[in-house]
């Protein structure tokens, strides 16, 4: 159980700047996940905590130490990684000992013993204990290289991308686990994704890394909510939030492409976007909803079932915009449909920077 | 089946124009193949079978005559035969092990970004590239007691390596290894790059010390490999004949080749050489079948 701190993190390969100035600090017992796209740095983040590299820059303290010149092994962290890297030709038993056997805490058999079984019951793998790792299935595999981080106790658990190779019924049922797990023990995660459903169903706090910097740092409500910038606005939520381009006219939102207005009821600090500032508007697709009277006509452009709910894609001119609406709504492929926005949900971002007016205040 | 498969010869080619068709020319190719194989390979070694339950003798005129297995009781029972086979057997263990020893250790320091490491792993290569005879008369040169190389770096003065039967054996096994060590390398360098460096992570990250990450990731992990390494090594060792017979000629390097030889072509004793030929046959074959077997099994685990 640890708190862990970067300082100024920058880490170069040869010319290539993977991670510039990274700050982060992740608190004890929390749920922390890195969402990025690939090449955003989340892996070298990662490997720069467990000690598997070194920063070119910066501090990294575990516990308010830092641990810049400690290797791996006395970090006492865990790490799970994407491809399960179990040690072949051994059982999973073996595996799950393996950690426990090594030099530098030896411990006695039956206490060994207590603390695989305990892990394998955990994580439901107790009927594969004696069985060899190449004989498993994937999620199988995964489970062990969880019980094999688990069963050391460790101080901090890394994961990177522990479930991307599942399918997805697997993932969503490790997902939970994963969760629980993390409840139950109380310990510090630090949990690495490009998925953002992951990132929002599983954190307590979401880092969104792009291209080595560390974008915005919240919990999942004020990511999805009230995301810094447009990068965020697009990485998180799916369908992700729609983008408009516009202006903001006297009470009213007016988009430059097509010239449809919405009515906006100025929030905090749009005041001074009045006039030709250009400006974008971000809407959530659950936050635009179809009414009879309602401001705006569209065509209906796709409809996609998911059961629960639909989502549209409704064509106004050129611009698509994604809609989420219930699942018993009736339309059908170019239907002409009018709809309205939730103005209290709307996010201002500076057309030109691409930060949301609330955050540049 | 064959025919269907090659019938399409193109018809503008010139062997075509000369009228012949695609098995001919497969036969063409084929036939002098098969019987180079069967003039010195398959009939010698039927023949020598035979000669083996004779008392032929090449070196004169008098017909073989048939003694069924005499020539491999006697030979079985004869002590000398098995002195050899004991010196052979030391000379095997000693070689192969000092091989996979140097072979795996340099391997081990290869494995590593270091400068210049093709370079330096091609130079390593070199002593298995020449010509046993051409080894063994260089090292009889640096074995040399009053002015070789060898006693001189190792201040051994005068120094018998060769003249001392104690020590001619190991004298012709380090020249064994020095030049097939870098096969054994070849082989594990091999098998250790193939080893998913995130095993190495993983075993870092679970806090194993580096000889229990060695034998417990790296050396299973190998081990396929260095055995058929050891295989070979060890056939080949069974075998030798020409660095022992260049080296030195004490009784107490006489490998079993060394046996087979003048049995063969200084005793004139053809027939009786050619069941200690087979005996030799048949032991390697065991040998290295006991050796499959055990790799078949590691590959399992």
């Amino acid at each position: 159980m640890a708190h862990i701190q970067l300082k100024n993190i920058t880490k170069k390969f040869g010319a290539h700047t993977a991670l510039k100035g990274l700050d982060l600090e992740i608190q004890d017992g929390e749920f922390f996940v890195l969402l990025g796209q690939t090449g955003a740095g989340k892996t070298t983040t990662l490997r720069l905590i467990s000690g598997l590299e070194t920063p070119t820059e910066g501090d990294i303290l575990i516990d308010g130490v830092d641990v810049g010149p400690w290797g791996a092994a006395e970090r006492d962290v865990a790490l799970v990684l994407q491809q399960y890297s179990l040690y072949p030709r051994y059982t999973v038993r073996e595996n799950l000992e393996f950690p426990l056997k090594a030099k530098i805490r030896r411990l006695e058999r039956a206490e060994i013993d207590e603390r695989v079984n305990r892990v394998a019951k955990t994580l439901r793998i107790e009927h594969l204990l004696d069985r060899k790792t190449d004989r498993l299935s994937g999620g199988e595999m995964q489970r062990v290289s969880i019980g094999r981080a688990i069963v050391r106790k460790p101080r901090v658990f890394l994961m990177d991308e522990p479930l991307s190779a599942l399918d997805a019924k697997l993932r969503e049922a490790l997902r939970t686990e994963l969760k629980n797990l993390q409840v139950n023990l109380g310990a510090t995660f630090l949990f690495v994704t490009h998925d953002q459903i992951e990132a929002m169903s599983m954190g307590d706090k979401i880092g969104v890394l792009n291209e080595g910097h560390l974008v915005q740092v919240g919990t999942p409500n004020e990511i999805y909510n009230n995301p810094l910038n447009t990068f965020v606005a697009r990485s998180v939520g799916s369908p992700p939030m729609n983008l408009i381009e516009g202006e903001l006219r006297s009470g009213k939102a007016v988009m430059t492409q097509k010239n449809f207005e919405l009515p906006f009821t100025g929030a905090t600090g749009t005041s001074a976007a009045e006039g030709d500032r250009p400006l974008v508007f971000g809407i959530r697709p659950e936050d635009l909803h179809l009414e009879a009277g309602a401001p705006v006509e569209a065509k209906v452009h796709d409809v996609e079932n998911h059961g629960v709910e639909k989502i549209l894609t409704l064509r106004v001119g050129d611009i698509m915009l994604r809609a989420t609406v219930p699942a018993r709504t009736d339309v059908a492929l170019e239907d002409a449909v009018r709809f309205a926005w939730n103005p209290n949900k709307v996010v201002l971002f500076d057309r030109a920077s691409g930060v949301s007016l609330r955050h540049a205040g | 089946m064959a025919t269907a498969v090659m019938t399409t010869l193109d018809q503008r080619t010139r062997a075509a124009s000369r009228g012949m068709s695609d098995i001919s020319i497969r036969n063409l190719f084929i036939i002098p193949t098969i019987l180079f194989l069967i003039v010195f390979n398959i009939f010698p070694l039927l023949y020598s079978l035979y000669y083996s339950f004779t008392d032929f003798r090449a070196s004169t005129n008098a017909p073989a005559n048939f003694v069924g297995l005499q020539n491999y009781r006697e030979l079985l029972n004869d002590p000398f035969i098995w002195s050899n086979f004991a010196i052979t057997a030391q000379y095997v263990i000693v070689s192969v092990t000092g091989q996979v020893l140097v072979g795996f250790g340099v391997a081990m320091l290869l494995n590593r970004d270091i400068p210049f490491k093709g370079l330096i792993t091609t130079l390593l290569l070199l002593p298995m590239m020449l010509s046993m005879a051409v080894v063994g008369l260089f090292w009889k040169l640096l074995y040399d007691p009053s002015w070789g190389v060898i006693n001189y770096a190792l201040g051994l003065g005068n120094f018998e390596w060769l003249a001392n039967p104690k020590m001619a054996l190991y004298a012709v096994a380090i020249t064994d290894i020095w030049m097939w060590s870098p096969f054994v390398m070849l082989l594990s360098l091999a098998g250790l790059s193939a080893v998913p460096k995130h095993l190495y992570e993983a075993a870092a990250i679970d806090r194993a010390g580096s000889f229990y990450t060695f034998f417990r990731i790296t050396l299973p992990l190998v081990a396929p490999i260095l055995m058929i390494a050891i295989i070979f090594r060890t056939m080949e060792a069974f075998k030798t004949f020409d660095l022992a017979y260049i080296l030195t000629s004490q009784p107490t390097t006489e490998v079993i080749s060394i046996r087979l030889y003048k049995m063969a072509f200084q005793e004139w004793q053809t027939g009786r050489s050619c069941a200690l030929a087979y005996i030799v046959l048949i032991m390697v074959i065991a040998i290295t079948n006991i050796y499959v077997k055990y790799l078949n099994k590691v590959k399992e685990r």
